[in-house]
């Protein structure tokens, strides 16, 4: 509707200001007596020009009056052009195979279709979930952050090194907290103010942040629990009505995640600037903070995944900045179906694919599959759902503009 | 006269040889050792440094070298096999007198050990062994690990058990994974009461280790044993084991170099049996090692020597204060 309303007033302004580019300056005045607030004749030409350069026109026909139900059928229009066609998206595709799965393995496999070993499926996944609901935020405003996984290790291992050394619990968490916030505003300074890539920005940010900590906040790779400690790992342990607390974590998170993205300025404003952010930007969304937040937001949700994690295994391994999870979780993201190019999907996407890897794993490991072998099952499936979907839903003309990451 | 003479020269020699012991001998064999590592190189390539078994090597060897005369330094490829082939092989143009390396598999730094060798340095391999044999080898036996971790199981589960048990393995490529799991097969092949139910890798990694027994755990409630490769790792399992409330039902046995963190939990009931490698001792050999070698003066790879450390076994019941040594403790550097 945005979009709509700039198209729109340009459109208005050019026909009604025609006449006056004949008369000679008159069309300065009969504009600014518009009641528009983008009625000025600079702006209207601009915007005008905006759409045009945009090839806003080539995703939905721009509507020919300026009346609401034109408006709308743009919007429509705007929609399921933008959007993936609901019928056959990857989300139902993954979700398809997710389903075909776990039929299977209930079908052939002893106790797999219990509630306990449901729920330890969904504890093994918890992280990874939660992982993929800060990835998700930030992808969906076209970004991506590299740097996740450091965000998660080092200020929880900082954090644990504090309690080692005496620190007050409290005062440790909020130190750690504020290191991993400090990191996700400097990921997002980076990306809006000095305008680097994402990409790279992300990548060295995460690199130093866990230079920085293995130099000079802590020395070993492996952070224990304290001993003092060991309420952190009783939390750890717990199960509220049977289901455990990582589990417990990633609903909320989730919950959290989805409402914020549906139901708050700040979510709606991540999808237009993921959909198109020169067009977000000319409507007046701040989206310089905007960005800066969509990373601390990411940190803030990464720093609870590895207190979840710190809390589950007594401690904090920050070698997993060197694995291969920051892949498994920009696979869940874009798996479940949030595409790249941003502005598309949610945080039920992000539950689809974390099931999916949760049901895959749950079942090898209980089939007893040899671990290389896994590594083949798994990349198959996924290589399986990318077919199907470029098949089903090939490029667009939007993403072939603006290209994935 | 010539009797008197005689005695006088007697008598003199005497008090010339007395004075001499009173100003003491000169061991002639202090110097050759004083002189064999000054201003040697010695330079220590790890997996990573900032865990206990190559912090604990770098602290005892850092000291021997250093205050005999030599220099130590480190290159730390952060668990990155590619950096390590790479500073590996930047040493082999730099030649250094010395180089320790410590393995990430049994193929990656074959042939640059043996590059080293050719090029005039004396190479020691540390607690995993490339498929080449250098001058020397220091560390733990894990044939020897695998049977005993194998042989705690035997004896926990034998009879009026499920008899099932579980392994955990590491990075499959990884020495320590390849020569300890064949033991283990080996000796629960032969005790057809023991039903191995899970064989699976958790790529020394607490958090999947976790996952993966935990997902066990349901498929088998009645657990009996777990052998996990390392001691970070187990701490995953042994997390997942407590959750499902079955602490000190399913025998929990792990190996690792003895840190504080081991006993500590042996003590709370995380571990139940440890096989430990002893990495002061493992320090101690490495620098009779490298005195060897220096003193003996034999071209590089002239000689091929192992040293195995010898496990030790603890449990809850044998701990006593010393029975592992602490990083916390180690010299700052």
């Amino acid at each position: 509707m945005i979009v709509y309303g700039m198209v729109c007033s340009g459109q208005t302004s050019i026909t009604k200001s025609k006449p006056s580019h004949k008369a000679g300056r008159r069309g300065g005045s009969s504009v600014a007596a518009s009641p528009s607030p983008f009625r000025t004749a600079t702006t209207s030409r601009a915007l005008l020009a905006r759409a045009r350069h945009l090839r806003l026109g080539a995703i939905a026909p721009l509507p020919r009056r300026c009346d609401f139900a034109s408006a709308l059928a743009f919007g429509r229009a705007m929609k399921s052009a933008v959007l993936p066609s609901q019928r056959f998206s990857q989300e139902r595709i993954v979700f398809a195979i997710t389903v075909v799965l776990f039929l299977i393995f209930s079908a052939t496999l002893d106790r797999f279709l219990t509630s306990a070993n449901l729920l330890s499926l969904l504890q093994s996944v918890s992280v990874l979930g939660i992982l993929g609901v800060g990835m998700a935020i930030v992808v969906i405003g076209r970004g991506i952050d590299l740097s996740i996984v450091a965000v998660m290790a080092i200020p929880v291992a900082w954090l644990l090194t504090m309690m080692d050394h005496g620190v007050a619990a409290p005062l440790a968490f909020a130190l750690g907290l504020g290191f991993a916030l400090a990191i996700g505003a400097l990921n997002g300074i980076f990306i809006a103010y000095v305008e680097a890539p994402a990409l790279f920005a992300t990548l060295a940010i995460g690199a130093f942040v866990y230079g920085f900590g293995r130099s000079q906040l802590f020395s070993q790779d492996i952070i224990a629990l304290p001993k003092s400690e060991s309420w952190i790992a009783a939390v750890g342990r717990m199960h509220i009505a049977d289901i455990p607390i990582a589990v417990l974590f990633f609903a909320v998170i989730c919950a959290a995640g989805s409402l914020a993205l549906k139901y708050t300025k700040i979510g709606r404003f991540l999808y237009l600037m993921g959909e198109n952010y020169l067009a977000a930007r000319i409507t007046g969304i701040p989206t310089r903070p905007m960005i800066v937040l969509q990373y601390v937001l990411s940190s803030l949700v990464a720093f609870v995944a590895g207190v979840v994690t710190a809390a589950e295994v007594t401690s904090m391994n920050t070698r997993v900045v060197n694995s291969t999870l920051i892949y498994d979780v920009i696979l869940v993201v874009v798996v479940g179906g949030i595409g790249l190019s941003g502005g598309k999907g949610g945080i039920r996407n992000v539950i689809v694919g974390t099931l999916l890897i949760g049901i895959l794993l749950n079942g090898m490991t209980i089939l007893d599959v040899r671990y290389t072998l896994q590594n083949l099952i798994k990349s198959l499936i996924l290589l399986v759902a990318l077919l199907v979907d470029s098949a089903v839903n090939p490029r667009d003309e939007q993403t072939a503009q603006q290209g994935d990451i | 006269m010539t009797r008197h003479k005689i005695i006088a020269l007697c008598a003199a020699l005497v008090l010339c040889s007395s004075a001499a012991i009173a100003d003491g001998l000169v061991d002639p064999g202090r110097s050759p050792y004083v002189e064999a590592l000054q201003g040697k190189k010695v330079v220590f390539l790890p997996l990573a440094m900032g865990f206990d078994l190559a912090e604990g090597w770098t602290s005892g060897v850092r000291q021997a070298v250093e205050g005999s005369g030599g220099t130590f330094s480190i290159r730390d490829p952060n668990w990155s096999t590619d950096a390590g082939a790479q500073a590996l092989t930047e040493l082999i143009s730099e030649k250094p007198d010395l180089i320790v390396v410590h393995n990430p598999d049994v193929q990656s730094y074959a042939r640059l050990n043996e590059k080293a060798e050719k090029a005039g340095i004396y190479v020691i391999q540390v607690n995993m062994r490339s498929s080449y044999s250098t001058d020397g080898y220091v560390g733990a036996d894990w044939l020897k690990v695998g049977e005993a971790e194998a042989n705690a199981l035997i004896r926990k589960c034998g009879a009026g058990t499920s008899g099932k048990v579980a392994i955990v393995q590491g990075v499959l490529t990884a020495a320590t994974s390849v020569y300890q799991i064949g033991p283990i097969l080996d000796v629960l092949a032969k005790h057809p009461e023991i039903k191995v139910v899970s064989n699976q890798a958790a790529d020394w990694d607490a958090s999947k280790a976790r996952a993966l027994t935990a997902t066990v755990l349901q498929q088998n409630p009645d657990l009996c044993g777990l052998i996990s490769f390392w001691d970070g790792m187990a701490l995953g399992s042994s997390a997942a084991i407590a959750e499902a409330g079955k602490t000190g039902k399913v025998y929990v046995v792990t190996n690792g170099g003895g840190e504080q963190m081991a006993c500590d939990n042996l003590d709370n009931g995380s571990f139940d049996e440890y096989v430990s490698f002893d990495v002061p001792r493992q320090a101690a050999d490495m620098n009779d090692m490298i005195e060897t070698l220096f003193q003996a003066k034999q071209k590089p790879g002239a000689v091929k020597i192992s040293l195995y450390t010898p496990n030790q076994i603890l449990t809850k019941a044998d701990l006593k204060p010393g029975s592992c040594w602490s990083m916390k403790s180690l010299p700052k550097h």
